[in-house]
């Protein structure tokens, strides 16, 4: 089977427009999350969003599609990769997309054409000078690996080349006012895996990776992916673990690499008290539990579609750097299995990151990434 | 099977196709469109496959597509917001949910992926699917087009495994596209 490697990365975020400043923010210990008073809710809240500017640029395209359009781009400026080849596809990770348009009052006779993910991923492609039919993912919190993981089997199976793997989500009043229903947003900023975290904070982010058949020099290979499901429950997390750890040990698995050999963890950590728990069992249970862990919501809130990709691109950058990122919000222990959660930022001889993420539906995803050089 | 009920809406004819299957399942009631109809369809794909016995739970996977996302509910959702959120519909609002009460209801805990589509991509999900198989992350899986918006559904599922009776058909582009098509007239 051929080999998948990272070929070039985008974050896009309110620490920054590009990789790059984003890692020097968090190098920095910044975080994006500030109390906003916005029209998305009644009273002020903490989030990670991104400023007007950033979501602005091609008036034919919406806010969604401007920051998937400049976060991909970002990725394809440094490029070899034919964007318009036909051995080139498009994957776009997304749970809501536009859906800021249907609060906004739209007829419904209008809302496929107007809103309608498969018409936004055709725009961006066309303005991407992509010839490919777009293949969007839409699975809840996964997304964003489950997309990495599709590309990567697109190639392994010899259908494309390259695959650009972009996701984003908004955060708006129609995703603020369900995780509010749910009473699953802090009144914090968010506190992962810690004995006094109190749920997640939302944020907002575009993220591209390109993956490509071809390593030109120094790429860090996505080298396995599983996904799984909790057969439980629709909106909370399983009891034991169990399924999530299927999903990390058949990832391993591909990867042809044992547990012992990971050398950090980067997870979901949403900071719900169900979530961060379920994660420790299933870590725990891979064998993992004294692997050093981060989740970096702490810095980006969770952004929901981006979130498997930008937390997949730092902790590749990580392991290009042999650098271990803190997991912000963090202070003292308070899962029911013990996990190594990373306090600060050190330097690491790393060379492997096991990356996982659940969502809504029971759904898991685990990936691995290895720095070969 | 055959169950032909003129005059119902979608609504309506989702309600009585369970009826008619005798399904007893409580949680049906509590189901979006979407979910319905994805809950239904498997019921009847499964009915007398012998499924259930023949695997472990990790060895059967789920990949669905379709062209409407959840869009029929985020629309219901979208008008009670303001008035009163309710976090039984919102959860509705992801497509993969459909997956997920599939997956509970059958205990399937293998591969699963929602993906959408302008139309039913059989080349992509012959692909998808077979990848699946070649790589031995599974040995049975649950695939198709599950669509619901308005008055306006669809529904095309398959179930793909190594082993073959004589019946089967092979799981390839051109068969699937055919069935797909046979399936639309």
């Amino acid at each position: 089977m051929r080999k998948v490697f990272v070929a070039a990365d985008n974050i896009f975020s309110p620490l920054g427009k590009d990789t790059f400043s984003n890692l020097s923010a968090l190098k920095q210990g910044h975080s994006g999350i500030r109390l906003h008073q916005e029209t998305i809710s009644e009273n002020p809240f903490y989030a990670s969003l991104l400023p007007p500017d950033f979501k602005a640029g091609n008036p034919q395209l919406t806010p969604f599609e401007n920051i998937v359009f400049a976060s991909a781009s970002d990725a394809l400026k440094d490029q070899q990769a034919d964007a318009a080849s036909s051995r080139t596809g498009f994957i776009l990770s997304t749970t809501k997309g536009n859906i800021g348009l249907i609060e906004n009052g739209i007829p419904d006779a209008d809302a496929d054409r107007q809103t309608g993910l498969t018409e936004s991923a055709m725009r961006i492609a066309a303005c991407l000078g992509i010839q490919n039919e777009p293949i969007i993912v839409s699975h809840a919190c996964i997304s964003g690996l489950l997309a990495m993981i599709t590309g990567m089997r697109m190639i392994q199976s010899g259908l494309y080349d390259q695959v650009i793997v972009s996701g984003a989500d908004l955060i708006t009043a129609f995703i603020f006012s369900g995780f509010q229903s749910f009473q699953a947003i802090s009144p914090n900023p968010c506190r992962p895996f810690d004995a006094n975290r109190d749920g997640i904070t939302l944020g907002e982010a575009a993220a591209t990776v390109i993956l490509s058949s071809v390593n030109s020099g120094g790429a860090v290979q996505l080298s396995g992916g599983s996904v799984s499901n909790d057969a439980n429950h629709i909106s909370g997390p399983s009891r034991t673990g169990e399924e999530l750890f299927m999903a990390i040990r058949s990832a391993l698995r591909q990867a042809a690499i044992s547990a012992g050999e990971i050398d950090f963890i980067s997870a979901h950590g949403t900071a719900t008290r169900y979530n961060d728990d379920m994660e420790a069992r299933a870590i725990n249970l891979a064998g993992m539990g004294p692997v050093p862990l981060n989740s970096l919501k702490g810095f980006y809130g969770h952004t929901l579609g981006a979130a498997g990709l930008v937390e997949s691109i730092v902790s590749l950058h990580s392991l290009k750097e042999n650098i271990l990122f803190p997991t912000k919000g963090y202070s003292e222990p308070g899962t029911e299995r013990e996990v190594h959660v990373i306090k600060e930022l050190r330097s690491a001889k790393i060379s492997k990151c096991l990356k996982t993420a659940s969502g809504f539906g029971g759904c898991n995803a685990a990936i691995i990434l290895e720095n070969l050089n | 099977m055959e169950f032909q009920q003129p005059g119902l809406n979608a609504a309506g004819f989702l309600d009585e196709l369970y009826r008619h299957e005798g399904m007893a399942y409580p949680k049906f009631h509590k189901m979006d469109h979407l979910c319905k109809l994805g809950i239904l369809a498997t019921e009847i794909l499964l009915k007398n496959s012998g499924h259930p016995q023949k695997y472990r739970d990790d060895e059967t996977g789920v990949v669905l597509s379709n062209r409407h996302g959840s869009l029929d509910v985020d629309l219901k959702y979208a008008k009670t917001m303001k008035t009163g959120a309710s976090p039984a519909l919102f959860v509705y609002t992801l497509p993969n949910i459909v997956i997920g009460e599939i997956a509970i209801r059958h205990k399937f805990k293998g591969e699963n992926a929602f993906f959408v589509f302008k139309s039913f991509n059989g080349n992509f999900i012959a692909g998808y699917v077979n990848g699946l198989f070649e790589s031995r992350l599974i040995q049975c899986c649950i695939c198709g087009w599950v669509d619901f918006l308005g008055e306006e559904y669809h529904a095309m599922l398959m179930l793909v495994e190594t082993t073959h009776s004589g019946t089967d058909i092979p799981f390839t582009v051109a068969n699937i596209n055919q069935l797909n098509n046979a399936n639309h007239e």
